[in-house]
């Protein structure tokens, strides 16, 4: 199966290189060929849930071209995801642009959801030894609808105990812009989740969203917390010999 | 009182918010128990998503066939002897009602809780003509005892407040001397309130639903005071927003129905009452009956990409479920319709200019939208509203257009975008981790958080660099 990796900016540009690596080496491990098309760069999400909308379109037009003739779009963010399946209302009046836009969104997954609904593999031959907690993100469970497909393949993996988060779907306070623009109250929400996570006593949080794990994992760092945090990817391309 | 409850600015009224830990432990407490009791009460339905399709038909059916079914009630509520009374501006609304007051040489007035009757201001109305104005609903009696405090939740009133607080407001206000169970709280007020039901001259009531078919005003509560402001003063009025209207009693049974659970997690509430004007002489029921229809801005969001916000049943599951208001509280939207719904509505109706930070009040987690029985796309209207404010009214006020502006021009130039993320890992290496560290936006991300060093380990690097790997390999 021909898989083009979406990386989203977060994980090409902010975060070091073992988000992508597990994604490509996890993808290749089930079977996948994947290729990284070097023209890609964000989704346009910032831009679209500000407000901005011909800036996201533009931003759209580049990527729907980038991916156009690629075969399944896969991506490590059910936010990005989220958003690339908004794509087509960003072209309301523009039947050719719509339409391809509406080709992009129907190709394109998030990555647990492709393993799970796609190549419909559920044990991925995964080992991490430890206690862990799933903070569940709102766009990937809320409008992409995928809520099981994580908790589905952490199950399967040896050696962790996964325990569940209080509030597992409530916000973390990231919101994309939201987190700046109205900081004091995302302090106030990422404080909830952090104590949250505490409570379930787990030494590491796993999550699907790199923007919701910046969020929490910048301010675990920041007070302190004796609390790791992890992609997916990584758990899922975790082996005995290799914890990456 | 109207629509506005503070002139405060945006972020003093959040920050009193989220100082107020009373306040905050009291609503999530709330939240939790409500949303518990919700999901509880639609579970047990088995087909909660269906009932929603069919209540959001019933709603967007409704309004698209607006003028037809306002004429059926009007027409119907008169020719069996009722009053009604369209009003354009809340200015129209309140001289009507200060009439039949006038009229009626009315020295009290005693009500029902109703939101519409706040958002016009009426009970000032009221007052501005000599007339006193008694709030029954318990939630609304205590905030009008502690000095007229506005509504901070659009169904629990006094949602911020909690027992012992209460305790101190009746001890203060008309001498309590007992303790803060709730028990002997409610006993004492229904004991003052008792007086108030047998010497006021007027009842007035929201309305939850108008029935067309019929003519009738549906009234939904759970404490019985609206069936004594409707059975004992002489005169009646109902005041209801324009919108709140439905064909038949089987679309009232769906909706009441959506209204219980989604509210309070309830199948029904104790009380839901049907009134229909009636012209024979009956001593249990009010000699005039009086319905004035509220526009105060409704009109202008018929037909427009925000019509969907007039489907709304008041039933606060959007607040009960909404992480921004769990943490800020009801009065730091400076309007008495909070959350969600009041950050899409309160713009509608008031304008941008006061409101314009709150579309921006919400992370878009879209719990919102999740939690609405008549399926209003709540966080998809307040990016509606945010395209609005850049586009027509001068932007954000965050200063963000150039950034936006340079954003989409490098992510459409790769080569563009690939340098942004090179040139920024040095700044973000450097001043990540660091309090208050790095500029603009970075700065207020780095007051609380720790930013992730990338220190060169580039994705991308490590792909090319891979691919060049397995070319050579294949060469040999």
């Amino acid at each position: 199966m021909n898989v083009s990796l979406f990386i989203t900016c977060l994980a090409d540009a902010v975060y070091p290189s073992s988000v992508g690596r597990s994604t490509v080496e996890l993808l290749e491990r089930l079977g996948c060929n994947v290729s990284f098309p070097k023209k890609q760069t964000c989704c346009g999400q910032p831009a679209f849930n500000s407000g901005f909308h011909k800036e996201a379109q533009t931003v759209a037009r580049h990527m729907i071209t980038t991916f156009e003739e690629e075969e399944w779009v896969v991506t490590p963010s059910g936010s990005c995801a989220t958003m690339i399946h908004e794509y087509p209302k960003l072209f309301p009046e523009d039947d050719v642009w719509r339409e391809k836009a509406e080709k992009l969104a129907a190709k394109t997954y998030e990555l647990t959801q492709f393993i799970v609904d796609v190549l419909e593999i559920e044990d991925v031959g995964a080992t991490f030894h430890g206690s862990v907690t799933y903070h569940s993100s709102c766009h990937m469970t809320r409008l992409l609808g995928v809520k099981e497909a994580p908790f589905r393949l952490l199950k399967h993996v040896s050696g962790l105990t996964l325990t569940e988060l209080p509030y597992k779907e409530h916000c973390c306070g990231f919101g994309g812009t939201f987190s700046v623009k109205m900081m004091p109250i995302s302090e106030q929400m990422v404080d909830e989740k952090v104590q949250h996570i505490e409570e379930t006593g787990a030494s590491c949080l796993v999550g699907s969203d790199l923007g919701c794990l910046m969020n929490i994992g910048g301010r675990i760092e920041r007070t302190g917390k004796p609390v790791e945090v992890r992609h997916i990817a990584e758990i899922l391309n975790s082996r005995e010999e290799t914890v990456s | 009182m109207s629509i506005r409850i503070s002139n405060d600015p945006f972020f003093d009224r959040v920050g009193k918010g989220i100082e107020n830990t009373f306040m905050r432990s009291a609503v999530s407490g709330a939240q939790d128990r409500l949303e518990g009791r919700k999901a509880a009460s639609t579970a047990e339905l088995g087909t909660w998503e269906d009932w929603r399709d069919h209540a959001e038909e019933i709603r967007q059916h409704t309004l698209d066939n607006l003028d037809f079914y306002l004429q059926q009630f009007a027409e119907n509520a008169a020719a069996q002897g009722g009053h009604v009374f369209f009003a354009e501006t809340k200015e129209e609304a309140n001289e009507y009602i200060q009439s039949v007051i006038q009229r009626k040489e009315a020295k009290k007035v005693v009500k029902a809780k109703s939101m519409v009757t706040e958002e016009i201001g009426m009970n000032e109305a009221i007052r501005d003509i000599g007339c006193e104005v008694i709030e029954s609903d318990l939630g609304e009696w205590i905030l009008q005892l502690d000095d007229h405090d506005p509504p901070s939740h659009i169904v629990v009133p006094a949602l911020h407040k909690n027992k012992e607080q209460i305790r101190e407001t009746f001890r203060e206000k008309r001498a309590y001397d007992k303790s803060s169970d709730p028990q002997e709280l409610g006993r004492f007020a229904r004991e003052q309130l008792r007086q108030d039901f047998l010497s006021a001259d007027v009842g007035i009531t929201g309305c939850n639903f108008a029935v067309a078919e019929s003519g009738s005003v549906s009234l939904v509560t759970n404490e019985g005071n609206a069936r004594m402001v409707t059975a004992l003063p002489k005169t009646q009025i109902s005041v209801m927003g324009m919108e709140r209207i439905v064909p038949t009693w089987e679309e009232l049974d769906v909706l009441v129905s959506m209204l219980c659970r989604s509210a309070v997690g309830q199948k029904l509430t104790s009380y839901v009452t049907g009134l229909t004007p009636s012209e024979a002489a009956d001593e249990h029921a009010p000699e005039e009956f009086h319905i004035v229809i509220v526009d105060n801005g409704r009109s202008k969001i018929l037909g427009t990409k925000y019509q969907s916000a007039l489907q709304c049943i008041r039933c606060a599951a959007c607040i009960n479920v909404c992480p921004v208001y769990r943490h800020v509280g009801g009065h730091s939207y400076g309007s008495i319709y909070p959350g969600p719904i009041g950050a899409v509505l309160t713009p509608l109706l008031e304008g941008y200019e006061n409101n314009k930070e709150l579309p921006f009040a919400s992370s878009l987690c879209a719990a919102c939208t999740d939690a609405c029985p008549v399926k209003i796309p709540l966080h998809e209207l307040l990016i509606e509203h945010r395209k609005d404010i850049v586009e027509h009214e001068g932007g954000s006020g965050f200063g963000e257009k150039l950034a936006m502006q340079g954003f989409a021009y490098a992510a459409s130039h790769p080569k563009i975008f690939q340098l942004g993320g090179k040139s920024a890992g040095p700044v973000v290496d450097k001043l990540g981790s660091k309090e208050g560290g790095g500029p603009g936006p970075m700065k207020l991300w780095t007051q609380i958080r720790t930013l992730p060093s990338q220190k060169g380990d580039r994705f991308r690097d490590w792909f090319e660099e891979r691919e060049r790997r397995n070319r050579r390999g294949n060469d040999s």
